[in-house]
């Protein structure tokens, strides 16, 4: 072996010196890719973990009602608490009184009950008030709420440090007083609605997406390149075009007095006194978005198609198919990459959608990412917009997952 | 698209009506964006065609929601759009110069988990923008950098840069790597080769990246809503506050010259991509 070993010129092994070479080609295209990696990893990848963290995080609440929460171990929730219990809630409330910070633990109650507002308040008020020893009364005293086994088990409901209760809350379920899981109340079961009308949306924006774009990008595909050239320019210029502007053009249309109403009225289709809404609901959200995201489903389709000789058709013709047994039989399988990966990015992309719906979606057309927006901005409840979007987040990596998989992120065709 | 003499009637009468179910959904992509623009000449407050403008009168336009655009007391837009071009224009460097520099990685075969790596810089394109907006909100205000510039930047980098990589990575595809050996084996050092040798050569797939940048930074809202303070605003932000409040003949005016823009941003992207096919030696 050693006697047959090829030597470089400068007497070191040949395979030795070319994997010297491999490493530092290696090491040379790590070195370009990792500014750019770190800084996703540092400004996305790193934020986005934070806010899942935060989504589970309940540690503030359990640092403030220290004692209480260790009295509370030994309570099985069965009954109401024992005088330790009010005790230890006695200390905690004053310490929290002293340091004026009792204003934070309310609005967390709150979340998990509505009425802890008025009840920490009004008992914050007459702490001072308190003699030594049988809290338990006294509490009771200040506001009969002490003495209800349903305020009390929300209280230790907050006591674990790591929770998952807002991922519950976005399904429409909740811990009970004897944590166990269960629905909420019928009239405030609004989550489930408001994921079943962002797939649902989802859906039929990607279905009307790819019946409107299929024909369109077969001819762009069929027609000679100097028609293509300018009928492609109807796909991308609303493309181009800034989302708020699409946006606006839509509201203008769809509004009450607008053309498309007028239209309506005019063709006799409903009186004048009586126009229908095409805004602020369902219907324009539909219409909008499907407008909006149509190029992301011209392209991919166009560059498919674009592959897809004619002489395969004129194959099929030629061997007795009719135009329609042709196309079924021949080109159409020939386009499912296209389909596939078209649908999938108008999908994915729907399924966040947040400004359109917001501004021509009204109460019945808003989605899951308008909830999202409304407790970041709105309810300040972050921990919950945190896990609704997380919950959205899987579910998109989801598709994306599969969009890699079956198209190739690399593939992505842009313009 | 004739057709030939030999076409029996039933596939004529298919053909015409394929044809019209295009002509129809072109208009329908098309159409919405030309409502705006004679709107924004209108001579009244509202936004509806009047009937002096359907009756094409004079009287019935005028330039004053463009003068009100401009000029208008306490009007936004003139800050809106100093911050816009200031952010984009950051943001664009920014994005372009990582995202080049990854691609140039990222296209090498020496590349290691190189589709894991790819899945990741693309990522920021496909997670929905509420929920990019709500973690990076959390982290700049963490950072201190909520409501400044430098933390809209920021994030507009990171939501520019995989329109760069791969506009980037596909200019690379067709990239025939013996060149820049050969500059490598005359002596040229690799940065020389680079500005030399590469970079002239995929020069159209950088600057139509630094477009998709400079568009995505430009139109942006999500994510600047949840970031930008009083001082940051921008022209999307003005244009979704005016849209909620009620529909203005001055928005549709900004609106127009927003068309205009975009206009001129897809005919430098068309002429780029042309000239890269015809450099690459695609034919069609």
């Amino acid at each position: 072996m050693s006697t047959e070993q090829i030597l470089s010129s400068d007497g070191i092994p040949l395979e030795v010196s070319l994997k010297k070479a491999e490493r530092r080609n290696k090491i040379r295209a790590v070195l370009l890719v990792a500014p750019l990696f770190l800084f996703i990893l540092i400004i996305y990848v790193f934020p986005i973990g934070e806010m899942l963290f935060r989504s589970i995080d309940d540690r503030k609440i359990s640092g403030m009602l220290p004692k209480t929460f260790t009295a509370m171990e030994k309570w099985d929730a069965k009954d109401l608490p024992k005088e330790p219990v009010y005790a230890a809630l006695y200390e905690d409330l004053s310490y929290l009184k002293e340091n004026k910070t009792y204003g934070q633990i309310i609005a967390r109650l709150n979340y998990e009950k509505s009425g802890f507002s008025s009840l920490i308040k009004k008992t914050v008020r007459k702490l001072n008030k308190f003699e030594q020893g049988n809290y338990k009364e006294q509490f009771i005293e200040v506001h009969k709420r002490w003495g209800q086994m349903e305020f009390m088990g929300a209280l230790k409901n907050t006591a674990p440090a790591w929770s998952y209760a807002k991922y519950l809350k976005g399904v429409d379920l909740k811990f009970n007083q004897e944590r166990e899981i269960v629905q909420v109340p019928e009239d405030r079961r609004i989550h489930k609605i408001l994921w079943m009308r962002t797939i649902n949306v989802a859906f039929w924006v990607t279905i009307f997406c790819f019946v409107l774009a299929y024909p369109i990008a077969h001819l762009l595909a069929t027609l000679p390149m100097k028609y293509s050239n300018l009928l492609m320019i109807c796909v991308l210029l609303p493309f181009w075009t800034s989302l708020l502007v699409r946006t606006s053009s839509w509201m203008v249309l769809l509004q009450q007095q607008g053309p498309i109403n007028d239209l309506i009225v005019l063709l006799g289709f409903a009186a004048n006194d009586n126009r229908p809404e095409l805004m602020y609901n369902v219907i324009g959200t539909f219409v909008a978005m499907t407008q909006i995201l149509l190029p992301f489903m011209v392209l991919p389709l166009y560059s498919v198609m674009k592959t897809i000789s004619p002489s395969l058709m004129r194959a099929g013709k030629s061997l007795g198919g009719t135009p329609l047994i042709s196309f079924y039989k021949i080109y159409f399988p020939l386009t499912v990459p296209g389909i596939g990966a078209g649908c999938l990015l108008v999908f994915i992309l729907s399924i966040g959608y947040y400004i359109t719906p917001a501004l021509v979606g009204g109460a019945s057309g808003s989605l899951i990412s308008n909830t999202i927006a409304y407790h970041m901005k709105s309810s300040l409840d972050w921990a919950f917009a945190s896990a609704l979007g997380a919950m959205l987040l899987v579910g998109v990596l989801t598709i994306y997952w599969i969009y890699n998989k079956l198209v190739g992120i690399d593939n992505i065709k842009l313009g | 698209m004739s057709l030939p003499k030999y076409t029996s009637l039933n596939y004529r009468i298919w053909h015409y009506t394929y044809l019209t179910i295009c002509g129809l959904v072109f208009f329908f992509l098309i159409a919405p964006l030309f409502v705006i623009l004679p709107l924004s000449f209108n001579a009244e407050q509202y936004i509806h065609f009047s009937a002096k403008m359907l009756a094409l009168d004079p009287e019935g336009f005028s330039l004053r929601w463009y003068k009100d655009m401009i000029w208008g007391t306490k009007n936004p837009w003139g800050l809106a759009a100093k911050n816009s071009i200031i952010i984009a224009f950051f943001a664009t460097i920014g994005s372009t110069i990582l995202g080049t520099v990854a691609a140039l990685g990222l296209s090498s075969r020496h590349m290691p988990y190189k589709a894991a790596v790819m899945a990741l810089l693309i990522s920021p394109m496909i997670v929905p923008l509420i929920i990019s907006g709500t973690a990076i909100f959390f982290f700049m205000a963490k950072v201190g950098l909520s409501a400044t510039h430098t933390g809209i930047i920021l994030a507009h980098i990171v939501l520019g840069t995989p329109f760069v990589v791969i506009t980037v990575t596909a200019t690379l595809t067709g990239f025939d790597h013996s060149v820049t050996r050969a500059a490598a084996s005359l002596g040229s050092n690799p940065v020389n080769t680079f500005m030399k040798i590469t970079l002239p050569l995929i020069l159209p797939g950088v600057i139509s990246g630094a477009l998709f940048a400079f568009v995505t930074s430009f139109d942006e809202v999500v994510v600047v809503l949840f970031l930008a303070g009083l001082d940051n605003t921008t022209i999307p932000i003005q244009m979704w506050v005016g849209l909620r409040e009620q529909l203005s003949p001055t928005i549709m005016a900004v609106a127009t010259c927003l068309i205009i823009m975009s206009t001129l941003i897809l005919v430098t992207a068309e002429l780029l991509r042309r000239r890269s096919e015809r450099l690459r030696g695609i034919n069609n």
